[in-house]
């Protein structure tokens, strides 16, 4: 079947011309952008590292971006977002967690505007506690409930209007909150 | 800037004078071999005849059976994948405005069961029915059996074998965490092996094939089995890439799969289905060309529509933005071609259901790829982006489009292979509407609920709450579609149990 070459030539171009511009001359101007990067902003410690994992693991990716636009395109800065997103802010991220739905709010610097801890345990414990109209999941697999008058361990957490049940955070639910706590994306232009 | 635009422009340039002389030397081949390749896929004595689910004398019977045990394992496990994911589809659904539905369990949260959702839907149901329905068509069109078949039950079962462990993985929190790409790097492996396999018996076919004609179906199945392997291991090399540079590629990917995968298969079975059903060739094989060679040079780089807005570099949005407004050209091309035809042949609509999801697949692909345009401009893109919207033109393209031609594909092929004719015909006109019904449920819903949303989201007299609380009442709306689409599918699945159940008793017998 002589006439298929011509279909196996084309189609193999067409390919070859859409890599060449989406993957590598971005990758090609990649080393620019990290070396503006390096000097505003330090990589992840081990633990929001893994905490960054927990966030991949249980997909926060489909309903929460990474990501602040210009204010021409969103109203994003007036809800307290941040400043618009630069490619220096992400040189640390692999995978990239820029997210494309906002079905829950933006987390680029979820670490400025809210930075209490024992607020995000509870928050993804059940977010209803706090946020009546969050239609966010529960995570409270991560969380070990334990009755008591006083706190029973270090980092207990009191669950308000439960009679003093206390939350016990696993390794996995601290770590995403170490990660969390640790998004500020708001470094100025070197 | 001006380098940028320049840029632009140049590539833009190029690509259409590519698109021009891809045309003019296809063409030229074309006056040698007149067009009546466009009659190829007619046996002596077809011509005219209206073709319905039924097979009174099946002329192809001898290839159809050359690959029946492998086509039939394809499509069968299409099907089992398609239940399990629209089930997961449904539940995931209901979660939207339902959080706690089903518990709240590690292994039955949101974001577990959406990525599993996605991924069987995409690996498991889509490419499993287009690869079976593609291995049916091949040894039609090139008039030859189809060379080692057997090779195909490997291929079939590592790839079943890779999508159950790309779950178990997504489960256990196995992830690459970027979206369409989730499955675990080494089962990726697994799959683009097994889908080698595929393409070996299938390329062997086209080229041992001593047919005239290289008819319209064969340019879209061989292009897309050229693209995908290529696609998905160059985007599974997550180690080249970070940041917003990965989130080029990863949406470069994300968008051929369906531009370059699923897309090509689904058209490949319209050109050849509506012709054959109709008893009558397409209505302009020269205008075929442009769809074609259009979808090749446009389509492959729309992908960065997907990230307007974040700080992707100006040239590289710009460029997926006009390559989006290009896509317009072949989809209408597409669409005259295959909306004539239909045109001047309803009155078969009434007697064959199949024709029925293959003209409702047509125009479902008109209708989303033409949407595609549209949202991809910064205007409407600043309002759409991060909505609803974007899931609802999803299910309308991969749904409303391929899974209705796929439906009507297995709907057709199914028989053919058996040599049995299906007992219920009134269960596949059932099917049609429900699952008619149900898409277009769910796309106008969540379409309204979207935009509904993006312009809440741009309010800045408002609150982040109230956009989403403006949504619930269309992600209800949604799910309701959801569940016509899966009840469609089980009366899908009833259809084929009782069609092998029978063949299997007579066998017995």
């Amino acid at each position: 079947m002589k006439k298929a070459y011509i279909f196996v030539f084309g189609a193999s171009s067409t390919l070859l011309l859409s890599t060449f511009l989406f993957v590598i001359v971005p990758r090609l101007g990649q080393s620019e952008v990290v070396q503006e990067g390096r000097s505003a902003q330090l990589p992840y410690t081990e633990v929001q590292a893994r905490g960054r994992a927990v966030y991949i693991e249980y997909g926060c990716i489909y309903c929460h971006s990474q990501q602040v636009r210009d204010p021409v395109a969103g109203a994003d800065g007036h809800f307290g977002w941040g400043r618009p997103s630069r490619p220096s802010d992400y040189i640390y991220d692999r995978p990239h967690l820029l997210g494309t739905s906002r079905t829950g709010p933006d987390l680029s610097n979820i670490g400025l505007r809210q930075p209490s801890r024992d607020w995000h345990h509870l928050h993804l414990y059940n977010p209803r506690l706090l946020v009546p109209w969050s239609i966010m999941p529960g995570f409270p697999f991560l969380y070990r409930v334990v009755p008591g008058e006083q706190a029973p361990a270090e980092g207990a957490i009191e669950i308000p209007n439960s009679k003093g049940n206390w939350l016990l955070p696993s390794e996995k639910a601290s770590s995403l909150v170490e990660y969390l706590t640790c998004l500020k994306r708001d470094g100025e232009t070197p | 800037m001006d380098t940028q635009l320049a840029f632009v422009i140049l590539t833009f340039g190029a690509s259409v004078l590519a698109m021009v002389s891809f045309v003019v030397a296809l063409i030229q081949r074309q006056v040698l071999v007149p067009p009546q390749a466009a009659q190829a896929i007619f046996s002596t004595g077809e011509m005219g005849c209206t073709e319905l689910e039924s097979r009174p004398n099946n002329r192809w019977k001898s290839l159809d059976q050359s690959a029946r045990g492998p086509i039939l394992y394809f499509l069968l496990s299409s099907v089992g994948w398609l239940l399990l994911g629209s089930t997961l589809g449904l539940i995931v659904s209901i979660k939207f405005h339902h959080p706690e539905f089903l518990g709240t369990r590690d292994f039955l949260t949101f974001g577990k069961l959406r990525t599993l959702h996605l991924n069987i839907i995409a690996y498991g149901w889509l490419s499993f029915a287009g690869l079976g329905l593609s291995l049916w068509l091949v040894p039609r069109i090139m008039r030859v059996p189809l060379h080692k078949p057997k090779i195909l039950y490997l291929a079939g079962s590592m790839w079943n074998f890779g999508v159950c462990l790309g779950c178990l993985g997504i489960l256990s929190g196995y992830t690459d965490g970027l979206e369409w790409l989730e499955f675990w790097w080494p089962i990726d492996g697994l799959l683009a092996v097994a889908g080698a396999l595929v393409a070996i018996p299938l390329f062997q076919t086209i080229w041992r094939s001593q047919e005239k004609h290289f008819y319209v179906t064969m340019w879209y199945t061989l292009a897309a089995f050229i693209w995908f392997p290529v696609l998905f291991v160059i985007a599974n090399m997550h180690f080249l890439h970070t940041g917003v540079q990965q989130g080029i590629v990863n949406w470069w990917f994300a968008h051929n799969v369906l531009g370059l995968w699923v897309t090509p298969l689904g058209l490949g079975i319209v050109y050849y289905l509506l012709p054959k059903i109709t008893g009558y060739p397409i209505f302009s094989y020269q205008l075929s060309l442009f769809g074609f060679w259009g979808l090749a040079l446009f389509y492959s780089q729309v992908g960065a529509h997907h990230l307007l807005g974040s700080p992707i570099p100006t040239w590289v949005a710009n460029l997926s933005i006009v390559m989006s407004v290009g896509m317009a050209i072949p989809v209408i091309t597409v669409a005259i071609n295959h909306h004539v035809s239909a045109y001047r042949h309803l009155g078969v609509l009434r007697q064959s259901v199949v024709l029925r999801f293959i003209v409702f697949g047509a125009m479902m692909y008109t209708v989303s790829s033409l949407q595609g345009s549209l949202h991809s401009l910064r205007t409407f893109n600043y309002i759409s982006h991060f909505t609803h919207w974007t899931v609802s033109h999803a299910h309308l393209g991969l749904y409303g489009f391929t899974s209705m031609v796929f439906f009507g594909g297995i709907y057709f092929a199914l028989p053919r292979l058996l040599d049995r004719d299906w007992e219920y015909p009134g269960l596949i006109n059932l099917h049609f509407w429900l699952a008619a019904t149900g898409i277009l449920t769910y796309a106008v819903s969540l379409g309204i609920g979207g935009i509904l949303q993006g312009m809440a989201l741009r309010d800045s007299s408002g609150t982040f709450e109230q956009s989403l609380k403006v949504t619930l009442p269309y992600l209800v709306g949604r799910s309701l579609g959801g569940s016509l689409m899966l009840l469609s599918h089980l009366v899908f699945a009833f259809n084929i149990c009782d069609l092998l159940g029978r063949t299997a008793r007579e066998k017995r017998s």
